[in-house]
């Protein structure tokens, strides 16, 4: 089902930009279209961009926000992960909780 | 004679209809909606469009290119493969969902309070493996706080007796243990890091139990200001089980999607989720006209992002463990297109 729904009508997260423009959703209770605006506009790319995996990889690997793993067999010397979000942050202008977590921990 | 198209009944079984009875389940659909919720019914060009991806033979069908929404993929942590973080990197690897979700088996605040500390653990292990924004997902719940399984006076024992006040002093008695569970494993779930807490399924114990999700929202968003709060509802009408109960001057009991989605607002909710259930005995076409029909108020109004519930049983999706493609993929892109939802 949840992968109907994803396919069907789905930004399909980190395939393309889903994940970033969920994360203005979710911290900015952005709705759908001024959430994309917004990202695409930090990105510098258009909004058609954001749903396209290939135009997507390229400015993700050029932003260091995180590529899909498996399907795309990232460089272990690129940004992932923690590294990724810690790059999100920064290029979308918004907290992440555990980014702001792993740098207070991480710096007594 | 009209040919026999494909299709699917609201519990999944597959059966035959024609173009015209598909046009006349979706009109069913629309005026049984219409005259329910005192709302408008779908205009003509909104029922063709809708005639148009169910009266379909294809397989599969979907929006056009670029018009995709976020999809928050409640329940992404059930243990299909391995464990739940295996689930959760697939949903993020494989599945293309936009939001990961780590549950409890239990799926109750009440429940995952107890054992809060592996919950975290968990969360930590998963936000250090996943890119993609994570919540915490869980009911309210508000029926696991009566006797037996809880401390309080049973409600539903109690009306039976005449005894309304103590019912309705039992719930709201409820509605405090439960605000503090939720505040509880939200405090600490956002102590480790998670991006975004779901109050699911809120509302299915009636008006208390849709006060509780409210009031604990109200406390999560002066507490932690950046965090994600989705409110997904049980059913598209709060039941009275109180009966009297207010939020914001507006009573509780009786209220439809637009005044849920605004008293979800008005407490600091981020995401909306409002939620159809499906009538097993109608076609997919009369549950998707009637849900559509039901959320379509909101969307005008909306000022936070609204994701609308589709998965098994509501949103016009079948109530069935192995959903069919033709109707999951028809589902949602009636409501999205229709609707133009900000997520599912």
């Amino acid at each position: 089902m949840d992968a109907a729904h994803a396919i069907a009508s789905g930004m399909c997260g980190m395939r393309a930009a889903g994940d970033l423009v969920a994360r203005m959703q979710m911290t900015r209770g952005m709705r759908l279209q001024p959430a994309k605006e917004y990202v695409a506009a930090k990105l510098g790319v258009s909004v058609e961009d954001l749903v396209d995996p290939l135009a997507m990889s390229e400015v993700r690997r050029e932003k260091g926000l995180g590529t899909l793993i498996y399907g795309e067999c990232a460089e272990p010397t690129e940004p992932q992960v923690m590294e990724a979000k810690f790059h999100i942050a920064e290029v979308l202008d918004v907290p992440i909780a555990c980014v702001d977590g792993f740098k207070k921990r991480a710096i007594a | 004679m009209e040919e026999g198209i494909p299709t699917r009944m609201g519990d999944g079984s597959l059966t035959r209809m024609t173009r015209s009875e598909i046009k006349a389940d979706i009109e069913a659909g629309t005026k049984a909606a219409a005259a329910k919720a005192k709302v408008p019914p779908l205009s003509d060009v909104e029922q063709e469009h809708l005639l148009d991806i169910y009266a379909s033979k294809a397989r599969f069908t979907a929006v056009d290119m670029g018009e995709g929404v976020i999809i928050s993929a409640d329940g992404s942590g059930t243990r299909h493969i391995g464990t739940r973080q295996n689930d959760m990197q697939c949903f993020e690897q494989l599945l293309g969902a936009d939001i990961i979700e780590l549950w409890h088996i239990d799926y109750s605040f009440k429940a995952v309070k107890t054992v809060l500390p592996f919950e975290q653990q968990e969360m930590k292990d998963c936000l250090n493996v996943i890119t993609s924004p994570m919540q915490y997902g869980a009911m309210p719940d508000l029926g696991r706080y009566t006797q037996p399984d809880g401390p309080i006076a049973n409600w539903s024992e109690l009306m039976p007796l005449g005894k309304i006040d103590e019912a309705r002093d039992a719930q709201l008695e409820a509605v405090e243990q439960a605000v503090d569970d939720m505040v509880f494993v939200a405090d600490g779930m956002a102590a480790v890091g998670a991006d975004g807490i779901d109050l699911d399924t809120t509302g299915a114990a009636g008006d208390a139990d849709f006060l509780a999700a409210l009031r604990a929202t109200e406390i999560i968003r002066k507490k932690h200001p950046d965090m994600g709060i989705e409110m997904g509802m049980a059913g598209e009408f709060v039941l009275g089980m109180h009966g009297q109960i207010e939020y914001d001057g507006r009573r509780l009991a009786g209220m439809w999607p637009l005044a849920q989605l605004k008293a979800a607002e008005k407490a600091g909710a981020t995401i909306f989720g409002p939620c159809v259930n499906v009538n097993t005995g109608k076609s997919g076409a009369w549950n998707v006209a009637r849900a559509i029909t039901l959320v379509k108020p909101c969307m005008a109004e909306a000022k936070i992002p609204i994701h609308m519930n589709a998965g098994m049983g509501v949103g016009g999706v079948p109530m069935c463990r192995y959903l069919p493609l033709d109707a999951v993929s028809r589902a949602s892109k009636a409501m999205v297109e229709i609707l133009r939802l900000d997520g599912l």
